[in-house]
């Protein structure tokens, strides 16, 4: 045993020093290859470095004008900006209140009819629905995503709201308009119209993400649940949708994030009035809605202060609410499931 | 006993058929919008869509006729603008993730990019507005085009990327044994390579932001009538459809449904032409 030892060690050394050598040699061979464009080698990734930390530039700077734009009304009204509801630019008295109430009641009705609708469709288009007419109903799917906001909102003033109006409205209204929600007259701009063109804003995406989010579930365990005697249903059920719970959730969580920040179609058809009222019936108005509608408006620095920190509170809230989602959906391993967030 | 079962098994099945049936309801209701939108797009929006509308300023307030071709090509100026920032970022930043970032540096910056993707667009509106309209004291063409170029950035770092990484190794291994250096490799054989699934990634960012209304509302602006100069508030189609469906006149309404049905041709053009490009490709690069 002994004996053998020092042959042993000596032929690892003797393999070492080889293996040193050659490395040695290779790594001179390279710097005699690069030398002629070592510098625009250099130059071309520090040139592509720069531009990817553009994102984290940009993140810094919408953060830091943001606060500097409002770090006037900041200092003036502190916590008060979010907790009262008094809007009055002449007077110069702003609360955020209604605002926050609007964005979260819309996004919350836009979730409601978006979610089951979404995650339905993306069960449809990967477990469900017969092999043929998956393609076309994706590349639609796509085609509505690709429609601009302000078009939709076009769309909400002059055929969506009218209908809303003459139909579902007084239809709600009749059997539920014992609660509050459904209660009051029926103006026809309303915190529910908004939640709808909210919904048709994010369906396209909570529905795709949703689909990738399935795609990458294993066929191991649909054939585990086949082999078990499960229906289709069954097997979609327990052994899909049950397994891919987190993801799905995610994938929810990014439809939240775009619910939020979406302006333009619900500008259009929330009413814009700053109050906070149980009915889905009155009309509100939304942090997104409310830059988009004042900010040129904005006469004196004050207003302007705290437009920006309505801005703030709106990249704020989106942030942490688009960190969760990429948070879930990065914790599943797929790259094609942030792929079609785009 | 028997009989029980078999009666569950029938239960089961029909539940599993419901189940179908009730997803594909669902997968209708998605699409539907889609249906509706474009059937009163083409029922408002096609008999106003004429010659007039393609090549005459708006008409003044309470006039009849008039068209959109400033805005039209207001629309394709900023669009010019914004590719000329948002563009050489983009491709550039996304050739780094995949030709040169460690694993753990892509990660960060991947993470931070598609966080960016969520941003509202009405933010990036009110951080130009901040950093170049009240600094250079008025609205401006450049403003709207810097607004829309930052929202692309991300967009075309994600595609850029993506599409680099499919280029095989292979390729590059043999651009380098042959001793070309390193970064001609990369923009001769890999950029060259994958240019047709950058420049999807640029059409498809290009048709995302060339819709976008929001980020235009204060830093673009908007203008009745020709700019003259890119330091002047732009006239913009998404802008111009927006001031007309919320004014109070009848004939605005008609040209903003015009305005909506061409911008909308556009945007789906712009997709169709991707899907030919794309197409023959087994995994879809966007």
């Amino acid at each position: 045993m002994y004996r053998s030892g020092l042959p042993l060690l000596t032929k690892v050394l003797s393999f070492m020093a080889v293996a040193a050598s050659i490395a040695m040699e290779e790594r001179s061979v390279q710097a005699r290859m690069a030398s002629p464009s070592r510098f625009g080698d250099k130059a071309f990734e520090w040139l592509t470095l720069a531009m990817a930390l553009a994102v984290v530039v940009l993140i810094i700077l919408i953060g830091w004008q943001l606060w500097i734009g409002s770090s006037v009304a900041i200092k003036k009204f502190g916590f008060h900006f979010l907790l009262t509801s008094t809007w009055d630019p002449v007077a110069e008295q702003f609360g955020a209140l209604p605002f926050i109430y609007g964005t979260l009641v819309s996004s919350l009705i836009a979730l409601l009819i978006a979610v089951p609708l979404s995650i339905a469709t993306a069960a449809y288009l990967t477990e469900l629905a017969p092999l043929w007419i998956r393609q076309p109903l994706v590349s639609l799917i796509e085609m509505l995503a690709a429609i601009p906001s302000v078009i939709l909102g076009l769309w909400g003033i002059f055929v969506m709201i009218p209908w809303l109006r003459d139909y579902p409205f007084p239809f709600l209204k009749r059997f539920l308009g014992w609660t509050p929600f459904f209660s009051g007259p029926i103006y026809g701009p309303c915190m529910f119209a908004g939640g709808i063109i909210i919904a048709v804003m994010i369906l396209p995406i909570i529905t795709s993400v949703s689909r990738e989010i399935l795609r990458s579930v294993p066929d191991l365990q649909r054939e585990a649940a086949y082999a078990l005697g499960a229906t289709r249903w069954e097997a979609t059920r327990i052994a899909v949708l049950s397994y891919a719970k987190k993801g799905l959730f995610g994938a929810v969580i990014l439809g939240l994030g775009r619910a939020l920040g979406e302006t333009m179609a619900v500008t259009m058809v929330i009413g814009n009035t700053p109050q906070i009222a149980a009915s889905l019936f009155k009309p509100g108005y939304t942090l997104a809605s409310v830059i988009a509608n004042e900010f040129t408006e904005a006469t004196t620095d004050i207003y302007l202060q705290a437009l920006f920190e309505i801005g703030l509170v709106l990249f704020g809230i989106t942030i942490l609410v688009n960190l969760l989602a990429q948070l879930l959906l990065r914790t599943i391993a797929t790259t094609s499931a942030t792929r079609a967030v785009q | 006993m028997h009989l029980k079962r078999a009666d569950n098994h029938t239960w089961r099945k029909i539940k599993s058929t419901l189940a179908s049936g009730i997803a594909f309801v669902s997968a209708l209701l998605v699409i539907a919008p889609l249906g509706l939108v474009f059937f009163h797009l083409l029922v408002n929006g096609a008999g106003s869509v004429n010659w007039d509308f393609f090549t005459k300023l708006p008409a003044p307030v309470g006039a009849l006729g008039g068209g959109m071709v400033n805005a039209i090509v207001g629309s394709l100026e900023l669009l010019a603008l914004a590719g000329a920032i948002g563009i050489p970022i983009g491709v550039l930043g996304g050739v780094y993730l995949a030709e040169y970032g460690s694993a753990r540096i892509n990660s960060v910056l991947r993470f931070l990019a598609d966080v960016l993707n969520g941003i509202p667009s009405i933010t990036w509106g009110v951080v130009v507005y901040g950093l170049v309209v009240l600094r250079f004291k008025g609205f401006s063409a450049y403003a709207g085009g810097l607004a829309l170029g930052l929202i692309m950035i991300p967009l075309i770092l994600r595609t850029t990327e993506e599409v680099v990484l499919l280029v095989p190794n292979g390729y590059r291994e043999a651009a380098l044994a042959l001793g070309v250096s390193r970064w001609k490799t990369i923009v001769h054989i890999v950029m060259k390579t994958a240019s047709k699934g950058i420049i999807t990634g640029i059409l498809l960012a290009l048709a995302r932001v060339g819709g976008e209304t929001a980020p235009l509302l204060f830093t673009a602006f908007g203008n009745r009538f020709w700019n003259h100069s890119l330091s002047q508030p732009i006239a913009a189609l998404p802008l111009q459809i927006f001031t007309y469906a919320i004014s109070p006149y009848d004939d605005w309404h008609r040209q903003a449904w015009a305005g909506a049905l061409v911008l909308v041709t556009g945007v789906f053009c712009v997709n169709v032409l991707v899907r030919i490009l794309t197409r023959g490709r087994t995994a879809s690069v966007v």
